[in-house]
């Protein structure tokens, strides 16, 4: 008889999972409990035992698809005979998974009445993006446009001026403490906004368009028109929505908004595509948040010539004791910042907010983002200071190695003290990247390409094709102020147009 | 640290503690643990097909729930908490219950059994209804008796994470307080879900004890002769009437805190292998098997007789029926309330409020 195995819930009220590996194949045999596939969610890698034994029929489901939790993912004869019923339903455990009973569905009657208690506090604590509520209350103006198709959000409710002033006695404020602290960590006064929630309790909505409001208030000479709503509405978003997710270790967002003006549908009916910001994604996007709301990020960068550092590349490449390993230009690029970051240890540094103190790491575990299986994450190399160049070679061809295979362990990424992102891998000149964690600072690899060059030999100067980059260093202006940054900086480019005065270092 | 039996399954001495039981008794033991670690890995299993909802391994933690449980007496109370599968299968609880109420078919109701309480599934509380059980006990005169069948003893199962929770701490209070006969049996498996011990106690845990004023003893968790003594003492002194005493069984959890987990995210691999070499079930193996008491032919009987209990194990939850919410309202007080016939009311309002689907 035929069985078909339907993903189950492999933690407590996920939704969906990617297919990561099958472990079996059409044909083969399996006893139950024998492992079929592995899984993973957004909590965790999991391996499915098989709940019959029996010849695999076939596998439905590709590897690195994502399917739904009751969907059916493989196909199993159990080698006995058929009966009437032809496939055995998955039980309905957790209420994800395809139930038993028919489907049944609320009456919207009901569902469109959520007590007041329930709204409020939904306001109060989910995380709104500012167009997502409806928008209830007080339009500030006419509205110039009419939404075609699904509406579009708006920026929360739209104050005018009026409004700003009209509720001004702050005791009279209603907001729950959450609200209250958010506004007052946003520097927003509550006297000063109208609460759009029930009893015109103020939410967590108002307050950002409060802050979006002014924003646009204290930029007059923007030539924004502060009373139509519709320009409002769409420069407001912008405000909320930065274009661009701006650099992380890699790649900038391309940063489209939701938003857009109201007049028409720009797309001619054709459907934007939204992905849930779960896993490791979601992780970058709170750590650089984290980095770019706490560090003070300066970017500075230098164009050289590095023609000399590719020459020594070629030179190890062809050495004995570097068979067998990918030589590459950052391995020396790693072993000069490792070299400089001795010279300039206020780059090798993390700040203590809680014992106002600045934190001098006794060596380097230098960390290279790394875009792997599982999303970008920055391994580090443990003491990469005490490495020998052979040791360090070693090193970075083992965490390639590890990242690809998607095998990188807590340790790995944990306790780095300096990064180093190579956006030149994908042909671009440079970057001005965010500091990652709670290090000080970040280096940036730009592209090495053949430009012409002014190169003086003897007393003569003439342009020659030559191997140039730019080197880019952010780092945390709390801590490092321009001119150890600036040294830094030259310190690494020195050693990469001429390797050999790594003597001196 | 206590230890009687080595990882290598060499029997070691002590100067406190001996293994009063034989070699018999100890083969006893080793079914005690295979089956259980059959139970946990075929609930795991089933967890995986979708058959459960959640499900907390007792994967290594074997020998601290066999042996403790195996010390026990025909009138001493267990309050679990909700991983104590080795415990249940010691204690004859039917382990289908414990099954069904991971399937979510059962909430608990069960009747109760008069030696093993229900899984507590709130972090700790188990310690405080423990210490109230074990202070009924000595109302009841059931503690000091000159003859020691007349007395009884109460032993509480927390984990390492339990034990910075307030009520725990509370339950050490209260206990000593009132000298209760309680045992707080400790299984420190390292990790509260990813916090490592480490993190939350500066000093081991069985040193506590001394600062709540009984006696706290630290013994290999993986060593089920060892485990087993100690908890014969601890109970012993309980049902004497000298109070409660704090066990740290230093065990690991080999798997996931629930089927919800994913402990390579928090751990390193190191430490896993290294505790496999610590395994409760491999050391007395080794141990049986060089004294001659018990040889392939009863391995693989064995291992027949846990894969037979395995299917019994899957075969369950296609027994188990699927409670209706209005059982529920039945099985809460004998007389019911009016406030939840109120409920009952709303609640069979609310669900004729479906209609089927289009």
């Amino acid at each position: 008889m035929l069985r078909k195995f339907l993903l189950p819930d492999p933690g407590e009220g996920l939704v969906e999972a990617e297919i990561v590996a099958w472990r079996v194949a059409e044909g083969d045999i399996v006893e139950v409990n024998d492992v079929l596939v592995e899984i993973e969610t957004s909590k965790s890698l999991v391996e499915l035992p098989s709940p019959w034994a029996g010849t695999i029929k076939s596998l439905l489901v590709a590897e690195g698809t994502t399917v739904e939790v009751g969907a059916a993912i493989i196909e199993l004869d159990d080698g006995v005979a058929e009966s009437v019923e032809t496939e055995a339903p998955a039980p309905n455990l957790v209420g994800t998974g395809p139930s038993e009973a028919p489907r049944s569905r609320r009456r919207g009657r009901r569902r469109e009445e959520p007590s007041e208690v329930s709204q409020a506090i939904s306001d109060s604590y989910e995380p709104h993006e500012p167009g997502r509520r409806p928008d209830e209350v007080h339009p500030a103006g006419e509205v110039h446009a009419q939404p075609v198709g699904d509406p579009l959000p708006t920026a929360g409710k739209a104050p005018t001026e009026s409004t700003l002033v009209l509720a001004s006695d702050p005791t009279a404020v209603r907001a729950k403490p959450p609200i209250r602290k958010y506004a007052k960590d946003l520097g927003v006064d509550l006297g000063t906004v109208v609460g759009s929630g029930p009893d015109g309790t103020i939410t967590r909505a108002d307050v950002e368009a409060a802050v979006a409001f002014q924003r646009l208030a204290d930029e007059p000479r923007q030539g924004r028109i502060v009373n139509d709503h519709s320009t409002f509405q769409r420069e407001s978003r912008q405000d909320t929505f930065p274009p661009g997710g701006g650099y992380g270790p890699f790649g900038a967002g391309s940063g489209f908004g939701a938003g857009g003006g109201a007049q028409s549908d720009p797309f001619n009916g054709r459907q934007e595509r939204r992905v849930p910001i779960r896993g490791v994604r979601k992780a970058t996007a709170e750590n650089l948040v984290r980095s770019v709301n706490t560090h003070v990020h300066v970017t500075e960068w230098i164009t050289i010539d590095v023609t000399p550092t590719m020459d020594f590349v070629e030179k190890l490449k062809n050495r004995r004791e570097f068979t067998g390993l990918r030589i590459s230009p950052l391995l020396v690029y790693a072993k000069a910042i490792c070299l400089a970051l001795a010279r300039n240890p206020d780059l090798n540094t993390s700040w203590d907010e809680e014992n106002q103190e600045i934190v001098y790491h006794p060596g380097v575990n230098l960390g290279v983002a790394a875009a792997t299986p599982r999303g970008l994450m920055v391994p580090n190399i443990k003491n990469a200071d005490q490495l020998s160049l052979i040791e360090l070679c070693r090193a970075i061809n083992q965490l390639v190695a590890v990242s690809r295979e998607g095998k990188l362990q807590p340790g790995d990424y944990t306790g780095g003290t300096f990064t180093i992102t190579n956006v030149g891998v994908f042909g671009v000149d440079a970057g001005t990247p965010i500091i990652n964690g709670n290090e000080s600072a970040i280096f940036c690899m730009g592209a090495i390409q053949r430009r012409p060059w002014v190169v003086e030999t003897n007393g003569v100067e003439e342009v020659v094709p030559r191997s140039v980059t730019t080197l880019a260093i952010a780092f945390d202006h709390r801590i490092i102020d321009g001119e150890q940054g600036s040294q830094f900086l030259h310190d690494v480019a020195e050693i990469l147009a001429e390797p050999a005065l790594a003597l001196l270092f | 640290m206590v230890q009687l039996l080595t990882p290598e399954g060499r029997r070691v001495t002590n100067d406190e503690f001996e293994w009063r039981g034989t070699d018999d008794d100890l083969v006893g033991r080793l079914r005690d643990m295979t089956l259980t670690r059959r139970f946990d890995n075929e609930a795991t299993a089933l967890q995986r097909k979708g058959e459960l909802g959640v499900w907390p391994p007792s994967l290594g933690q074997e020998a601290a729930q066999v042996g403790s449980a195996r010390a026990l007496a025909p009138k001493d109370t267990v309050f679990p908490s909700y991983r104590e599968h080795g415990v249940a299968l010691c204690l004859e609880v039917p382990l289908k219950q414990l099954i069904a109420l991971f399937r979510g078919t059962d909430a608990g109701d069960w009747e109760m059994l008069d030696r093993f309480r229900n899984y507590q599934i709130i972090i700790g509380a188990q310690t405080l209804h423990a210490t109230g059980y074990a202070m009924g006990l000595q109302f009841d005169g059931l503690v000091g008796n000159p003859d020691p069948a007349d007395n009884a003893a109460v032993i509480a199962y927390h984990g390492d994470g339990a034990s910075s929770q307030g009520d725990v701490n509370e339950s050490f209070i209260f206990s000593a307080s009132y000298n209760a006969p309680v045992v707080f049996f400790c299984q420190n498996n390292q990790w509260a879900i990813s916090e490592p011990m480490t993190l939350q106690s500066r000093i081991p845990l069985f040193e506590r004890a001394r600062g709540f004023g009984f006696p706290g003893v630290q013994v290999d968790g993986n060593d089920v002769l060892a485990v087993q003594a100690v908890t014969e003492w601890a109970l012993e002194r309980a049902r004497n009437g000298e109070g409660p005493t704090f066990i740290e069984a230093f065990t690991y959890r080999m798997g996931a805190h629930t089927t919800a987990d994913d402990p390579t995210k928090y751990r390193r691999d190191e430490e896993t292998q290294e505790w496999a070499g610590r395994d409760p079930i491999k050391r007395l193996t080794a141990y049986l098997r060089e004294q001659g008491a018990i040889d392939d032919a009863h391995l693989a009987r064995l291992e027949e007789e846990s894969k037979d209990f395995g299917s019994e194990i899957r075969s369950w939850v296609d027994q188990l029926r699927v409670r209706t919410m209005d059982e529920l309202f039945d099985n809460v007080y004998a007389d019911n309330t009016v406030e939840l016939e109120a409920q009952r009311r709303e609640y069979a309002e609310y669900n004729a409020g479906f209609e089927e689907a289009l």
